[in-house]
Formats: C-alpha cells, sequence, structure tokens
C-alpha cells in the first residue's frame, strides 16, 4: 500500500497537481475513506471520541501593539477548557493581534500567557483569508494536507494514510469533488471550506480563527457553523474572531468583548447586552440625516 | 548555418568557456527566479544586485581584480543588505519597499564613489555592466559551485519554503519556522547574483534571474515546469545573445540580456492562464 506513486515523494505535498497521479489516487483513497467516513456533511460529521486534555488558556495583563501604537491593554482573563468562545468589538479593537499574540505569532508587550502544556502543532489557526496568497500553484488535495505538518514537517515523507485523511476532512466540507483544483480556481466560500478541511485533518485541541465566516453565503455559513458545534462537542477550545453577532448568539456559548481592552467577557448573552455593545462603541447606529435620492434629470 | 552557429564555440576557448558559465548560471538561476517572481520579490532581487557592488567594490580597492575579494565583498555585502532591508520592514511595519528603494540607490551610489577611487572608467564599466568573455576557470568552478549549493538548498527546503510563500502565519502557527527560509532564500538570492556578477555586471546580473523565469511565468502554472523551461530558457538567451555578441562585436552581457527578452515577449503572445478569483495583489503579512 504504501508504494503507492507519487505520495512518497516530497513534491508531492507541496508543488503542484500532477493530475494524473493525483485523479488516480484520488479514486483509491475515496474508495478506502468511504468505510471511514460513511457519511458527507450533511449526514453529520460523527464526532470523535473527546478530546484529551482540552486546552485553558489564562491571560495576566497582556498587552500588545504596533511601533508607538498600543493595541491592547491589560487584558486579562481566562478561556475554560472546552469553550467556544467568540472575540467581538469595533474595528481596530484588537481582535486579531489577540489572536495572533495567541497563537504565538506576536509577543506581547507586556503581561503573560499561559498555555497549559500545548506545543505549537496542536494549535490550529486559521488565518484571514486576506493572509494567504491563493495565487500560489497548489491544489486543494496538497494544501488540505498541509494540516498534518506536525507528522512530516519540512523534510520527512508524508504517510499514504494521510490522503485518505485528507480526502475524509474534503468529504466532511463538501468540497471531495475539488481535490485536484487549483486554490486559486476557487471562489471564497469554497476557500473557506478547504481552510476548515485543513484544521480537521489537524486534528488541534485548540482551534484559533481569524474572520472565518466573512464574505460566504448563507449555506456555506451554516454548514461551518456546524462543523464549530462538532468540534465543541468533541471539547476542543475554540476561539474565533467574528464580525457578525447573530452567528455569536446562536452559535457561541461565550464572548468576549473587546475594545482595546477588555469590556466584557463571559456568557453570550450578558457579554452583548446593549449597555455593553454601547460601551465598546457598537451601539445601536444613529439614524443619518435623510438623503435626498439622487436625480438624473432636473425637475 | 554551422558557420554561424558552431564555428565561433568550435574556434575559441573564451566563447566556450563563457557558454557553461552561462549554462551553469541558468540552472542556477531558474528556481531562484520563479520563486522571486511567484513571491513578487523582483524588486528585491534588484535591490540585492546593486548591494552587491559597494562590497565588491571594497574587495577591488583591497585586492585589484581578484575573483575572491570581489565575490567575498559582494556576498557579504548583499547578506548585510538583505537583512538590514528586513529589519528596517520590521521596524517600520509596512513599507518595505521604500526601504528597498533606499538601500538600491545607497548601495549604487557607495559601490560606483568605491570603484572611482582607485579604478579606471573601464573598471567602472566592467563592475557596472560585466563581462562574460573575461570569465576563467576559476570563475567558472564558482558558478558551478554556486549552481550546485543553490538547487540542492532549494531542492532540501522546498516544502517550507513553498508554503512561507503562500500562508507564512500558518507555517509559523505550527512551528515550522518562517523566516528562517525567508533568510536562507535571500542568501541563495544574493549567491546567484554574485555568480552572475562578473559575467553581467551589477546593473545586469538580476536580468539572467528574472527574464527567463518571467518568459516561463507565462507558459505554465505549474512551478515545477516554470523552473525547467526557465533553465531552458535561460540556456536558450545565453546561446542566441553570445552568437549575436560575436557576429555582430557587441557586448555578451547585454546581448544575452536582450535575447531573454526576446524570448519573454514571444512567451507573451501565449494566452496567460490566470486564476479566476485569486488575489493578485497579495502582500505578506509581517
Amino acid at each position: 500500500m504504501g508504494e503507492t506513486v507519487g505520495i512518497r515523494h516530497r513534491a508531492t505535498v507541496v508543488g503542484c497537481a500532477g493530475v494524473t497521479w493525483a485523479r488516480r489516487l484520488l479514486a483509491q483513497a475515496i474508495t478506502r475513506s468511504g468505510r471511514l467516513m460513511q457519511s458527507t456533511f450533511d449526514g453529520g460529521y460523527v464526532p470523535q471520541a473527546r478530546v484529551q486534555d482540552s486546552v485553558a488558556i489564562e491571560l495576566d495583563c497582556l498587552s500588545a501593539g504596533y511601533g508607538v501604537r498600543q493595541v491592547l491593554e491589560d487584558i486579562t482573563g481566562r478561556f475554560e477548557p472546552g469553550s467556544l468562545t467568540a472575540i467581538v468589538g469595533p474595528n481596530g479593537a484588537g481582535k486579531s493581534t489577540l489572536l495572533n499574540v495567541l497563537a504565538g505569532l506576536k509577543q506581547p508587550r507586556s503581561g503573560t500567557i499561559l498555555l497549559r502544556g500545548i506545543p505549537p502543532e496542536s494549535i490550529g489557526f486559521l488565518p484571514q483569508i486576506d493572509a494567504i496568497d491563493r495565487s500560489y500553484p497548489i491544489s486543494v488535495l496538497e494544501f488540505v494536507a498541509l494540516g498534518q505538518w506536525a507528522r512530516f514537517g519540512a523534510f520527512r515523507t508524508p504517510s499514504y494514510d494521510l490522503m485518505t485523511e485528507v480526502v475524509a476532512a474534503l468529504r466532511a466540507v463538501g468540497m471531495q469533488d475539488a481535490a485536484t483544483s487549483q486554490i486559486g480556481d476557487l471562489s471564497i466560500g469554497q476557500f473557506r471550506r478547504v481552510l476548515f478541511a485543513r484544521l480537521i485533518v489537524q486534528d488541534a485541541r485548540l482551534l484559533l480563527l481569524d474572520e472565518p465566516f466573512g464574505g460566504m453565503d448563507l449555506k456555506t455559513t451554516t454548514d461551518l457553523l456546524a462543523l464549530l458545534q462538532v468540534w465543541h462537542r468533541e471539547g476542543r477550545t475554540i476561539v474565533a474572531v467574528l464580525h457578525d453577532l447573530n452567528h455569536v448568539g446562536t452559535t457561541f456559548p461565550s464572548t468576549l468583548l473587546l475594545a482595546r481592552r477588555v469590556i466584557a467577557w463571559g456568557e453570550t448573552s450578558a457579554v452583548l447586552a446593549p449597555d455593553n455593545l454601547a460601551r465598546a462603541g457598537m451601539g445601536e447606529v444613529e439614524p443619518g440625516p435623510r438623503i435626498a435620492p439622487l436625480r438624473l434629470v432636473p425637475s | 548555418m554551422r558557420a554561424i552557429l558552431l564555428d565561433p564555440f568550435w574556434t575559441f576557448g573564451f566563447m566556450r568557456t563563457a557558454l557553461v558559465a552561462c549554462l551553469g548560471l541558468a540552472l542556477a538561476n531558474a528556481p531562484v527566479g520563479v520563486l522571486l517572481l511567484q513571491r513578487r520579490m523582483s524588486l528585491t532581487a534588484d535591490v540585492l544586485s546593486h548591494a552587491i557592488m559597494p562590497g565588491a567594490a571594497l574587495g577591488f580597492l583591497v585586492a585589484g581584480y581578484s575573483l575572491f575579494a570581489l565575490s567575498l565583498g559582494g556576498i557579504v555585502a548583499g547578506i548585510l543588505v538583505a537583512l538590514l532591508a528586513s529589519l528596517t520592514a520590521r521596524f517600520n511595519g509596512e513599507g518595505s519597499e521604500a526601504a528597498l528603494a533606499v538601500f538600491y540607490l545607497l548601495s549604487l551610489a557607495a559601490g560606483v564613489l568605491l570603484v572611482s577611487l582607485r579604478a579606471s572608467n573601464t573598471d567602472l564599466m566592467h563592475v557596472l555592466f560585466g563581462t562574460v568573455l573575461a570569465v576563467d576557470q576559476r570563475a567558472l568552478v564558482f558558478i558551478a559551485l554556486v549552481a550546485t549549493v543553490t538547487l540542492f538548498a532549494i531542492a532540501m527546503v522546498w516544502r517550507p519554503l513553498a508554503v512561507e510563500s503562500f500562508d507564512p502565519l500558518f507555517l509559523r502557527s505550527i512551528g515550522g519556522g518562517g523566516p528562517v527560509f525567508r533568510r536562507l532564500f535571500l542568501i541563495l538570492t544574493v549567491l546567484c547574483l554574485v555568480a552572475g556578477f562578473q559575467a553581467f555586471g551589477t546593473l545586469l546580473a538580476a536580468g539572467p534571474l528574472l527574464l527567463p523565469a518571467a518568459a516561463a511565468r507565462h507558459c505554465s502554472r505549474d512551478l515545477r515546469i516554470q523552473i525547467g523551461l526557465a533553465a531552458v530558457f535561460g540556456v536558450v538567451a545565453s546561446v542566441a545573445g553570445l552568437l549575436l555578441s560575436y557576429h555582430l562585436n557587441v557586448p555578451s552581457g547585454p546581448a544575452i540580456i536582450l535575447a531573454g527578452g526576446g524570448i519573454y515577449f514571444l512567451a507573451l503572445l501565449l494566452p496567460r492562464r490566470e486564476s479566476a478569483s485569486a488575489n493578485a495583489n497579495w502582500q505578506p503579512a509581517e
């Protein structure tokens, strides 16, 4: 089984789709994964056994900034193990900065961040979509396979079973038909699904998602929100930066309301109270002056 | 026909040496050039080619026209500027382009100044535009060395380098490194430029690096095919340029660059396969 053409070669995981072998490989992998993953996304992604040791994050007086600009001040609090937390706040509130600090991508100015005994590879980080160069010629299959970086790293050869897992993950997000497409040919929504497939393959205990639902249609959003809930039931700790408060209300039990400092942190319904939102600068928008309709022909 | 195509190389040893040098350069330059373009770093390559100059000039002042001194000075200066530019970019947050332009101008000015301290105008012309036909055995060995190191290094770090090209935050978040590979790639770029420096001079050294790769990008989306094509285009441009320079009695470096430009314009005629929705103006987040 391990002697399959191509999969032993380094360039297969990152490089470009060698279309012929990829198709053959795909056909094999789909047959195999049929047993593992009986159902596609709609039939319900079968939750795995609960994750061992859910991760808790404790923040103490955390500050961060860029140059002379202080973006986060005095952030203190705790993401409970197995919690599903939304970070909301106005633009420039430091939401992405906080996520980058949690992911270890940015050094805090001061304060401490306690991530109990978790190696970097068990953090699943979903960057903002703009941080990824989608013009790079790489197939969906290879892109999703990168989720298992921890197992093959920069130099080792990926195992054959990896492809089975990749295809299973693609089925779980409904993207199995696009496995040999280039990531540059996907729509935003499709690419988001592929990013989620990479997270499935990564099988991380802590998931940090930066605006995972921007620019997507209702169907895609609903599907991916459901996937988040599956992960939540599996006991993974999830922190996501979100903009749509409706999604926060329906899916996220806890919320951190951020406006450079913590405005409120706790149970979602309490955090999203109108006075909190007003304090964060996210209150109800005042009705503006009525704008006269544009006239093309002077009357 | 045979007289036009083969005799120059048959008759003259220096033409053969120049040809072999160009073949070695084409091999080393192909993967580096393709990755430079894919990573939108062609300006960086340009700046680094100028950054070599003050170092090479210092080497020249100390040791005269010695390949070792010129190359060592060039490598040290190039790597220094590469690191300085990345540091400046980090401190400023944005505007690495401006920092690059500053370094580019400063290096060129400092280089010209240093060379003029002791050398004649002919020497200055050599440093600026190179002399393919003056490449000797030792330069050939150096080029072969650089080609070997570059090809092996790129093959070794291909995967992390690729991921760092399109999803740097992901690579860093899983502890796969990132800056390390970017710096290694910059060093390889400097090596290629120094290898090409003697043949093409500081003003044109980026040409054989970027032109064949730019032409190859128009022919395929597959990076591996692009690299192969870039090597072939580099070889074809070298042969064509050397023959042009021989028969028309024009400088060989510019002739090779112009031949590369000709291939590029031919490749432009092909229909370009562009990604449908890809973010064309993507810039890596710092």
